[in-house]
């Protein structure tokens, strides 16, 4: 029976003194360390941290699927050690890759959870009823889930952890690669039914936006407990502390980002429209620059002061620029599509697409998973053949000599293609051998890569123990041995915390000052301010091109606000006539 | 929620029904377990049956006669009429040795000058059989087959002719159980506890390792499913394949390889479904330990197929094999489904041997489950 004491307070979960360590090949890891919270009933709580805060490592422990070490997690009324089965009756649990079994249908899939979970049969065509309209997947009922677009199958995995009605809901990272037209269909499901329900909901999220829209945030870091309160009280405490300065003429907004940043008492910058955001150091007057205006902070600004800042400031210009072939005329766009498409037998992923990109410039390609990001990317980088259309890279015709455009060109992938067991130097030397570099230069180039890229005092670890941000910093080294003049960056910073990912921005602003042309694709609408041109790609096709000031106004002009790049992606992807009915 | 439901043990009629529900589509839907249960067995029955024969059939054979006569005309003439053998008539040894050089020929059988004469001498060798040594069992074959045919025809050469050759030695050769003695009769059979240790293994080694790697596993454990569910959930639909792969194997044993059933097929059916059980326990026991579905078909492949073709007697006579690997193959059960299925096959219901051996497999059946049941527990460390 429940413990009537936690039931009276409100409780649902009841962590005290919980922590747990993982043994790892780079010996024992402590994922939780002492954490003490209580998560209230009927409330939305965000576990919100960087990489390896510890995150999962607590949902499971919540769940039951993992005991502590030391100290007691109780939820709703159950001590887990003890009674895991009855934790898991009432409450529900979505990972990360949620196991959707991609070879059951739709109808399949909600039929084993509801099975799983005990429904009632009598019960269960209403409930199915419910749910299938709450998630819109009522028309695709028959399909199989492995076909689904990667919103529709988080919103599938949302309907079978919601079918047995559960008292708790455990989503982690639920809108992780998700496009923002699902992401915010997701959160209505999740806010209808905690206020029709009474459910009490965890979530953990990268997205620190969606952490303004939990009840509670719970701050982690290295397994620590940060703090916390509401998202309103986590922002107050940086009153006074954040600032707009508007660009000045002729200066670009990267040129006028890395020299802020560069400002003592500056822990923050960040490109938001055509201002530059700035966050100080606590008791630190603001800078002495002109265009300068308060304004009021958000959830993200204490989140960055609270890790202490990215480490922006150790990125510094590079003394040995990179190598920029001269003889290429610069008044020629570096790459060029026309009439872009590709097949994949009767699916048509790309179609028909023009854009150029200019030297120097700094490239996004934007959209939703399947939006045909990947596909189009891979043909520019000569991994995939196109089915019809022109694609010139540097001057080259990719149909007829794709090697030696490749050779100017560095690549980095989604998954950052680095051999795990080797160490940060053997990658290198692997890499800088395969793009066949001398003796002298590839040692040369090894020591320009342990610079810039901090990689020095993990120099001899192996790759698969390096903490994601590492991994990202050595992949990108790697793409750059060779000194390129087009850096091709397939969501370079997918699944990584927003420390790294900032770091990450300023180290492809530097690259971008010195005159690389650097092509990146990313589903982080935000990220789309660090672009100077972008195009916004949905089902193969172009939605929309332009600055991000372009796409901003493109998107007001219908009437609708669009203050932030992600709220002119759902306007632009609602004005195309197929979506009325998806 | 009634709590008393909610024990390790418990199990609940619903939530196993769905379980199985659910691996029953996905075998229907990826055609490689279908392929694995259905497909293989015909494949290696094809392949084993038809390709490795410890027969010999027309093996060429090279015929020297150094001086033709009556006698020897009658003695080669038996060479020709038996279908082990594939006479060739060559002028003198030169020629023949040079044709096994060359791989034409196996054998040479020399028939000596005076081998009329010869034959009534005590002692005296008319008939020299040379076999190319190099493929040791066909060797043994044509010396065996050769010195029969020889036997027989001094036998009959000697009524016919109405006299007494001091040669003679009277072998009465009588083969139980198999007395065609074609290889294929023991072959099949234990080709068969072969083929079913390896789709056991295989199917069940797969799917566990493919639940922990497309992270459908995680989001099976954080439901109220017990363990005991997960495993039988798992073992029963794969029950049902593997038996489907047995009766087919049966099927091509009896109807196309012709070889004999004697015993009952009730009691096949029932060491077989004791055999199928070891199997799965196997194959459900290394995918939960390897939790990778590559990992896990290696090592099914190694740590079963590998034993069962080796050491079960199924090819390689244990009794023949030293000490040491002797007493190494008590281990592996597929031993003792090898023996079960040949004395069912070839000799019938012979209650010594299917007692002793069909109580091994259930012991380690037991061991198996018990094992796996051991190791899953409902946590992700």
């Amino acid at each position: 029976m429940p413990d009537s004491s936690d039931v009276a307070s409100g409780a649902v979960v009841t962590l005290s003194g919980v922590s747990r360590a993982f043994n790892t090949a780079g010996g024992p890891v402590q994922a939780l360390d002492n954490v003490d919270a209580i998560i209230t009933r009927g409330r939305v709580t965000g576990l919100i941290g960087p990489d390896g805060a510890g995150k999962t490592t607590l949902m499971r422990l919540i769940s039951g699927l993992l005991m502590p070490d030391t100290g007691s997690v109780n939820t709703l009324g159950f001590d887990v050690k003890e009674q895991p089965l009855q934790v898991q009756a009432s409450m529900c649990y979505m990972p990360q890759r949620f196991g959707l079994y991609e070879d059951l249908t739709v109808q399949e899939n909600l039929d084993l959870y509801a099975d799983l979970q005990q429904l009632p049969y009598a019960g269960r065509p209403e409930r199915y009823a419910e749910l299938m309209h709450m998630t819109g997947l009522a028309a695709f009922a028959a399909r199989l889930a492995g076909q689904l677009s990667g919103g529709m199958k988080q919103k599938l995995g949302l309907a079978c952890t919601l079918v047995g009605s559960p008292k708790l809901l455990l989503l982690d990272e639920p809108t992780a690669g998700v496009d923002p037209v699902s992401r915010r269909e997701l959160w209505e499901i999740v806010y209808r039914q905690v206020s029709k329900t009474g459910m009490s909901v965890v979530f953990s999220t990268a997205y620190l936006d969606e952490a303004e829209r939990c009840d509670e945030v719970l701050l982690l870091h290295q397994g620590r407990l940060l703090g916390q309160d509401t998202p309103a009280a986590f922002s107050s405490r940086m009153q006074g502390r954040t600032w707009h300065r508007s660009l000045d003429e002729g200066v670009s907004k990267r040129a006028l980002q890395h020299r802020l940043s560069q400002l003592p008492g500056v822990i923050d910058t960040t490109i938001q429209g055509e201002q530059i955001r700035l966050v100080m150091a606590a008791d630190t007057a603001a800078p002495d620059e002109a265009n300068l205006q308060a304004t009021p902070p958000r959830f993200e600004d204490a989140f960055i002061a609270m890790l202490g800042g990215a480490d922006t400031a150790a990125i510094v210009s590079d003394q040995q620029p990179v190598h920029i072939r001269t003889t290429d005329n610069d008044q020629l766009p570096v790459i060029e599509v026309s009439g872009l498409t590709r097949n994949f037998g009767t699916f048509q992923a790309v179609k028909g697409i023009d854009f150029s990109i200019r030297r120097g410039e700094v490239f996004g390609l934007l959209g939703a998973n399947g939006a045909g990001k990947s596909t189009t990317f891979r043909m520019l980088c000569g991994l995939l053949p196109a089915s019809h259309g022109e694609l010139t890279v540097a001057g080259v015709n990719l149909r007829e000599a794709p090697s030696s455009a490749r050779s100017r060109i560095g690549y980095m992938s989604q998954r950052f293609s680095l051999y795990g067991s080797l160490s940060v130097l053997e990658n290198m030397r692997f890499f800088s051998s395969a793009y066949g570099l001398g003796r002298q230069q590839r040692k040369m180039r090894i020591d320009w890569a342990c610079k810039q890229f901090e990689l020095g005092e993990v120099i001899a670890t192996a790759a698969n123990d390096l903490p994601l941000g590492y991994k990202q910093r050595l992949a990108m080294a790697c793409a750059l041995l060779h000194e390129p003049d087009i850096l091709f960056l397939d969501e370079p910073t997918s699944g990584v915390d927003p420390l790294a990912r900032r770091e990450f921005w300023h180290r492809i602003n530097l690259l971008a000052e010195q005159g690389v042309t650097v092509l990146v694709t990313t589903h982080f609408m935000e990220e789309a301010e660090y672009c100077d041109r972008l195009v916004i790609m949905a089902e193969g096709t172009i939605l929309a091109a332009g600055t991000p000031h372009d796409i901003r106004m493109e998107a007001a002009a219908t009437g609708r606000p669009a203050d932030t790049m992600e709220d002119a992606f759902i306007t632009l992807i609602h004005r195309q006539p197929e979506f009325a009915t998806a | 929620m009634n709590a008393a439901h909610l024990n390790e043990g418990g199990i609940s009629a619903m939530r196993l029904r769905g379980l199985m529900r659910k691996e029953f589509l996905q075998i229907l839907r990826d055609p490689s377990s279908i392929a694995i249960a259905f497909v293989l067995p015909v494949i290696l029955l094809l392949l084993f049956g038809y390709g490795v024969s410890l027969d010999a059939k027309h093996v060429p054979i090279a015929l020297v006669v150094d001086e033709p006569g009556a006698a020897t005309a009658s003695f080669t003439g038996s060479f020709r009429h038996l279908p082990y053998f594939d006479p060739l008539t060559l002028p003198d040894m030169r020629s023949a040795e040079i044709a096994m050089r060359e791989g034409r020929v196996e054998a040479i059988v020399h028939l000596r000058t005076d081998f009329g004469r010869k034959l009534y001498q005590p002692g005296g060798t008319p008939v020299q059989i040379i076999v190319n040594g190099v493929n040791a069992n066909t060797g043994r074959l044509i010396l065996g087959y050769g010195s029969g045919i020889w036997i027989n025809w001094l036998h009959q050469y000697a009524q016919i002719n109405h006299i007494h050759l001091p040669a003679s030695v009277q072998v009465e050769q009588r083969v139980w159980f198999n007395s065609e003695l074609r290889s294929r009769n023991y072959l099949v059979p234990g080709l068969i506890a072969v083929i079913m240790t390896l789709i056991g293994a295989l199917l069940t080694a797969l799917v566990v390792a493919r639940e922990w790697e497309r992270g459908t596993m995680e989001a099976l454990m954080a439901t109220p499913v017990t363990m005991n569910e997960i495993i039988i959930g798992k073992m029963a639909p794969y029950f049902v394949l593997g038996s489907g792969g047995m009766l087919i194997s049966v099927g091509m044993a009896v109807w196309l390889f012709d070889v004999p059933l004697r015993g009952s097929i009730w009691l096949l059916f029932g060491v077989a479904a004791l055999f199928l059980l070891v199997a799965l326990g196997m194959g459900l026991l290394i995918s939960t330990l390897a939790r990778n579905q590559f990992v896990a078909s290696q090592i099914a492949l190694i740590v079963t197929f590998l034993p069962a073709f080796l050491l079960s007697g199924f090819i390689f006579e244990i009794s023949s094999m030293p000490q040491v690997v002797q007493i190494i193959t008590h281990i592996i059960p597929a031993r003792y489904f090898v023996a079960l299925l040949q004395t069912l096959f070839m000799a019938g219901d012979i209650w010594s041997v299917i007692w002793p051996n069909a109580l091994a497999l259930a012991v380690m059946a037991l061991i198996f489950l018990v094992l796996v049941r051991r190791i899953s527990r409902k946590r992700l460390d």
